[in-house]
């Protein structure tokens, strides 16, 4: 078994381990640990902080993938601890915690007769111990809360001023974690969130979607990022015809509607893929470079409206007198805009990219229903709710798979809303207390 | 004034320059002029001359950006981007893959469109005013922070799930109206109620979180202090001199969006089957049908723009402190 990362988990670490050096050197900056201290000191953002942190775990344990030593297939960790959902599947629909088929089927019955029958799924196996789900939820939850004491007793609080509200952490962990854990447990015995018209379970499935989702959320800022940051400070700080360029250039590209732009991009990137699809080796590697395209494509059409917001901050600054006075001592061009006007942006990046995070998780749904998402191949809350669209017309209705992928997406978009609204009060000048 | 207008304009013919180089960038790379002549000769057995005659016949034959075979300025005007986007300026936007015209397909699917976008945007803003007021009346107190918790709950529900609900329950439950589809005259009521609602719903907590922001803003200003210091009560305060005041920065983001109405809903649309131009361009770029979404591109480029104009314009009407 060797290490086979694909090229987003090679970014998806990447970024990681940018995000915790950064978070490790802010630990010994007194300001920057003052102001995460407010933001935290909010229940709300605990909470999320808390169901983001259980998002962004799956999500990294998704992006760990190890190719088998027969060279047969690729799998995460996230694969290898569902394995016993991804073996083998069942024919077709079946609920939550069903035990027989969703539609009925016909049997030739042992004297040659035939009848229509609800077939008992094959992956079921109602007879374990560990299969009622009382004792189990009673371990679970109460080996969680364990677990919250535990922490509670190990924890230093540095002073009594401002306490973190852990409390509120905790009650989010025991519910969430247990909850996950739970299904998890749960889906040894049983198809915890039922199975898909070609009988594969939903809660794996729902699982995968996890990463892509975290995936654009995350990644497209590595494309926004850089492109709004040199452009927006550039055209604040040289002023002139760099000015007048930038500004050209975002005007133009923030007045095309932002679905027909990304529409287009990745329409032409379709035919790029199937004129080159030798390149790929598997159906997975092409699937990831769509994935990858998608994120450059909504990185290219989003970041207007952050530079925008970078240049104006930035034409403010250059006039402040700290930068006058740079300017007089000699400073260089590129000394000032890096020690003087950058950590004065710093946090109107930190708000954008809080913000986007939401809006790209639910625009990956809407992009996918409208067919320029990702792979269909891919797992994706967006590919779930597109295939489960087309059965709406089925009475009774199959409703879990609608049900699973928008809780899932429901959760992940409030943490991100949350934490978001604290940062942006947080960072609000005026909020100041 | 006029002067101030005209200039506006001739501002606005650079951006939409900008925006068919890049529309003819995109679209050239997947769909050139071969492709276009393959695709139309049909059959597996075309051959390049038979190419290059279909070419010259519709045109396609000049180069992309620059003509080094024609003199002066043709240069730069014989050549297959300027013929191409001058087309679009005269929104002769050719035909579809399916061999209708596209400038009459716009203008016919342009009503039922409009039927939704105009009331849903109505509604919506005046539904989204009265509670942010609310709100900001009941600021600081429980009502407020209830309303505030629903409105980021509100905004973190995908719009797909609004409308899959709303058509589970409204229509599929309860038979109040039909599922999808659309009816010219009174009869549409009935289809197109329902994707209004969705729409206002699913837009609502957003709407009301930027209202509130920009009342709060206004809360604190001198004037409010002043309204309040001569004895005026605080619903007064609200409604006379907040609101009037916050038309100024809700107009901004107001005006702007309702040129972009004419563009319809794509998955409103889409969903309820309403016969518009957002539905039209799903189905096209689900066909990888070109010709649509390029005249779409341009045409919401165009409203975009439009909308940037008459929201300068009515600044300079409304406000009193811009002089031109």
């Amino acid at each position: 078994m060797s290490l086979h990362p694909l090229y987003s988990d090679m970014l998806l670490w990447t970024m990681a381990a940018i995000v915790s050096f950064r978070w490790w050197r802010t630990r010994k900056d007194p300001r920057a640990r003052r102001m995460w201290r407010r933001i935290f000191a909010d229940r709300g953002a605990m909470v999320a902080a808390v169901l983001l942190g259980f998002y962004l775990a799956i999500a990294m344990v998704d992006s760990i993938r190890f190719e088998r030593a027969d060279g047969a297939r690729i799998e995460s960790l996230l694969d290898m601890a569902m394995r016993h959902r991804t073996v083998s599947s069942e024919r077709t629909y079946s609920a939550p915690f069903a035990t027989h088929e969703f539609v009925k089927s016909l049997v030739t019955e042992g004297n040659g007769t035939v009848a229509q029958r609800y077939l008992p799924l094959k992956e079921v196996h109602t007879d374990r111990w560990y299969a009622d789900g009382w004792h189990v939820a009673f371990v679970v939850f109460a080996s969680m809360f364990a677990l919250t004491l535990l922490h509670r007793r190990l924890r230093k609080d540095d002073d009594t001023a401002d306490r973190l509200p852990w409390g509120s952490a905790y009650a989010a962990f025991v519910l969430a974690g247990g909850t996950l854990v739970w299904l998890y447990v749960m889906s040894f015995s049983y198809h915890v969130l039922g199975t898909d018209k070609v009988g594969v379970d939903l809660f794996y499935v729902t699982l995968k979607s996890i990463r892509t989702g975290v995936l654009i959320g995350t990644l497209t800022t590595l494309v926004t990022l850089p492109l709004a940051l040199v452009l927006g400070i550039a055209a604040g700080y040289f002023r002139g015809w760099i000015d007048d360029a930038v500004q050209y250039l975002y005007t133009v590209l923030s007045s095309i509607p932002g679905v027909l732009l990304i529409a287009a991009g990745v329409l032409t990137m379709q035919v790029m893929l199937e004129t080159h699809a030798d390149l790929f080796a598997t159906s997975l590697e092409r699937a990831d470079v769509r994935l990858l395209f998608l994120i450059v494509i909504l990185g290219v059409t989003s970041w207007t409206g952050l530079c925008r917001i970078l240049r104006a901050e930035t034409l403010r600054l250059s006039q402040s007198d700290f930068v006058t006075a740079a300017k007089t001592l000699g400073s260089s061009h590129t000394f000032i805009m890096f020690k003087h006007i950058l950590p004065n942006l710093r946090h109107l990046i930190l708000i954008s990219v809080v913000l986007d995070f939401s809006g790209l998780v639910l625009a990956e749904a809407v992009l996918s229903y409208v067919g320029v998402g990702v792979d269909p191949t891919t797992y994706s809350w967006g590919n779930m709710i597109n295939q489960a669209r087309l059965e709406m017309a089925r009475d009774p209705m199959v409703w879990w798979s609608l049900f699973a992928a928008f809780v899932f997406m429901f959760f992940l978009v409030l943490a991100a809303n949350m934490l978001s609204d604290r940062v942006q009060y947080v960072l609000d000048p005026r909020n100041e207390a | 004034m006029g002067a101030y207008i005209l200039r506006r304009i001739l501002y606005a013919v650079p951006i939409l320059v900008g925006v068919n180089i890049i529309t003819f960038l995109l679209f050239f790379t997947v769909n050139s002029p071969d492709d276009m002549a393959r695709a139309q000769l049909g059959g597996k057995r075309v051959t390049p001359q038979m190419i290059a005659v279909w070419k010259a016949e519709h045109g396609y034959d000049k180069p992309l950006f620059y003509n080094d075979k024609a003199t002066g300025i043709a240069h730069l005007t014989d050549t297959l981007f300027v013929a191409e986007s001058s087309k679009l300026f005269r929104f002769d936007f050719g035909k579809s893959d399916a061999g209708r015209d596209i400038a009459h397909e716009i203008r016919e699917r342009m009503w039922p469109s409009l039927a939704i976008a105009v009331p849903t945007f109505l509604i919506a803003l005046a539904s989204n005013i009265v509670l942010a007021l609310v709100a900001v009346l009941f600021r600081q107190t429980r009502v407020e922070k209830a309303m505030m918790i629903a409105a980021v709950t509100m905004m973190s529900v995908s719009a797909l799930f609004y409308i899959i609900f709303a058509q589970v329950v409204f229509a599929k439950m309860w038979h109040w109206v039909p599922v999808s589809g659309y009816a010219e005259g009174v009869e549409s009521v009935k289809f197109v109620a329902l994707p209004v609602l969705v729409g206002v719903i699913a837009g609502m907590g957003a709407g009301v979180r930027w209202y509130r922001s920009i009342f709060l803003e206004q809360i604190n200003q001198e004037y409010v202090r002043t309204a309040r210091a001569k004895g005026l009560d605080e619903r007064t305060v609200l409604f006379r001199h907040v609101l009037k005041n916050g038309m100024l920065p809700i107009l901004t983001g107001v005006v702007v969006v309702i040129p972009t109405l004419f563009m319809g809903s794509l998955i409103l649309e889409s969903f309820f089957g309403i016969p518009g131009l957002g539905s039209y361009t799903i189905d096209a770029i689900r066909a990888q049908d070109f010709g649509i979404v390029k005249a779409m591109v341009f045409l919401g480029s165009v409203l975009y723009i439009v909308g940037l104009i008459a929201t300068d314009i009515s600044y300079a009407l409304f406000d009193p402190r811009v002089r031109l």
